[in-house]
């Protein structure tokens, strides 16, 4: 089968008023896969999503969707594309209901929406039984599932999400993983940030290491987790048994 | 003082606040999507009363209302394209002055334009008739007013609440990057509330300048300054609370004027704002402030 890229960073460069977060990467992500990309705190990791979804504009560089250049287009036109950010610390809209919230996920859709809200239910049981609530005064791993929810809401081809995991407990995020590899066998492509190396690279075919604004080292994902520098630096000493 | 007059005065009040209230809602829709006060919001009120007093001078009152709600939209959006929308990302404060700024140079216009002299403020003849309830008199204006505001007020309630723009508006006063992760524009949705706190603006202003008889480029500093007060009375940033606080100061307002203290009633209003912000800087209806990240 001839994997056709969905995505592709060309040589992305992205600085903050003078200084350099992102300089020079280079990714694919290859249709129907899962890719992730790993990397310490204050990589460039969020800065490299923020850009695709064109929150942020790029110094130099390309973006490719399908090979259409997407380079510095306004995040509504990235959305029609079909791709969307789950963000870093979930921001669902606090007092927007989660049924408001899944709604305001197909913002951009002129069909109806009623499958998709019952799709999104059935991946998220706890979702429904809180359709009425204030998405504000959900628990933290109920308003990661809304803001993936929402995400799905938009239909997206690819999805970006920007560490899911991030302050859950284990079982929690053992059910967010579950759902991300539920989603990608129906066929949505899927851009994985993570700190939580072990857990991404398990799911994904392929990671990309990032290491202060570069590409370290990149391969498979069963790779990767063999790889010893990789183990030595974000897959901390648990893994030696 | 009789009855009568009791009712008489509660009316006016009330009538007066039904369009400090209209006017309020377009202070506090804007704060609550951008955390700007608009200080051009009074000062396009006030243009909103020469749109009327042009349009009237030719056109019959069905056409130069619609008209006048044209152009006080127009001058509304122009003022955020021009003044609001290249500052979106620069700190707030220069979006303030850039505010004072706008509503100085209306003013100006206004004076090289049409002159510091006051201008009749046209009549519109059906809004004039005199009406009687029971013991109570007063122009079909004054009983207008009031139920207008609450129909206006709900049906806004309405489109924030069960609309897809609505929806957006609420989804940007929050977060304004992840409503454009979700495909909402930000721009139109702001202008969008611009439009519609113009509009109510346009409406105020019609029923505010007939019962005032004139306009000067003046006219909209003092009661911009009320409704704003007003706006942050109901707690900045809330709708109802909004016609709430409008309702409040038009009410005092007339009172203090009936009792003879009507030196002391502007006065009375910045007292009643050293207080809110002492003793209830939320307002009567705000919730916490939370701060935009
Ligand atoms: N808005 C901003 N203004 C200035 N600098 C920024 C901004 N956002 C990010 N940076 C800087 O860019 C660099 C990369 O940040 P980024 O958020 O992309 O890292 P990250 O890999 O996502 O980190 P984390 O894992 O902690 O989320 C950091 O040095 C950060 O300080
Ligand atoms: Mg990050």
């Amino acid at each position: 089968m001839a994997k056709n890229n969905l995505l592709r960073l060309e040589n992305l460069c992205v600085s903050y008023g003078g200084i350099r977060a992102v300089k020079g990467i280079n990714l694919t992500v290859p249709e129907g896969e899962i890719v992730t990309l790993i990397g310490a705190n204050g990589a460039g990791k969020s800065t490299i999503l923020r850009t695709i979804a064109g929150l942020v504009k790029p110094e130099s560089g390309k973006i490719y969707f399908k090979d259409n250049d997407i380079t510095c287009k306004a995040p509504n036109l990235i959305v029609e594309q079909g791709i969307t950010l789950v963000p870093e610390g979930r921001r669902v809209f606090p007092d927007l209901t989660v049924l408001e919230n899944l709604k305001i996920g197909g913002y951009l859709r002129k069909d109806n929406l009623d499958a998709d809200i019952e799709w999104v239910y059935t991946l998220f049981p706890r979702l429904k039984e809180r359709s009425w609530q204030m998405a504000g005064t959900l628990s933290g791993g109920e308003q990661q599932m809304l803001a993936v929810g929402r995400a799905l809401m938009s239909k997206p081809k690819l999805i970006m999400m920007d560490e899911p995991s991030l302050g859950l407990a284990p079982i929690i995020v053992q059910d967010i993983m579950n759902i991300i590899k539920t989603v990608n066998k129906e066929g949505v492509t899927i851009l994985l940030v993570e700190q939580n190396a072990n857990l991404a690279l398990k799911i994904a075919h392929y990671g990309y290491v990032c290491e202060t604004g570069h590409i370290s080292t990149e391969g498979s994902g069963a790779a990767l987790l063999e790889d010893e520098a990789v183990k030595a630096a974000y897959l901390g000493k648990a893994r030696k048994k | 003082m009789t009855i009568t007059t009791l009712f008489q005065h509660i009316l006016t009040g009330i009538s007066l606040g039904g369009a400090y209230a209209l006017i309020a809602i377009g202070y506090t829709m804007v704060y609550g999507i951008l955390r700007l006060i608009n200080f051009a919001h009074g000062d396009i009120f006030m243009m909103a009363g020469y749109f009327m007093i042009f349009s009237m001078a030719t056109l019959p009152w069905q056409i130069a209302i619609p008209l006048v709600c044209i152009l006080t939209v127009a001058l509304g959006v122009a003022v955020e394209r021009a003044a609001y929308k290249p500052l979106r990302s620069a700190p707030r404060m220069s979006i303030m002055i850039s505010a004072i700024g706008a509503s100085y140079l209306i003013q100006n216009l206004a004076t090289y334009l049409f002159t510091a002299l006051p201008k009749a403020y046209p009549e519109i003849p059906f809004l004039k008739k005199i009406l009687h309830i029971g013991s109570i008199s007063s122009s079909l204006v004054t009983f207008i007013t009031p139920v207008l505001t609450i129909l206006l007020v709900l049906a806004l309630m309405f489109l924030i609440h069960h609309t897809k723009v609505g929806m957006a508006m609420r989804a940007v006063s929050k977060d304004f990057e992840t409503a454009q992760l979700m495909g909402i524009k930000l721009n139109n949705t702001i202008s969008y509330t611009f439009v519609i706190g113009s509009l109510l603006a346009a409406i105020g202003s019609i029923l505010y300048f007939t019962d005032r008889m004139s306009v000067t480029p003046f006219s909209g500093t003092l009661p911009g300054l009320k409704c704003f007060i007003a706006a942050v009375l109901g707690g900045i940033g809330n709708i109802p609370g909004a016609m709430v606080g409008g309702f409040i100061i038009g009410i005092c307002e007339t009172f203090l004027v009936a009792f003879g203290y009507s030196t002391f009633s502007d006065a009375f209003t910045f007292i009643l704002l050293i207080i809110i912000l002492l003793f209830r800087p939320t307002g009567l209806f705000g919730e916490k402030m939370t701060d935009k990240v």
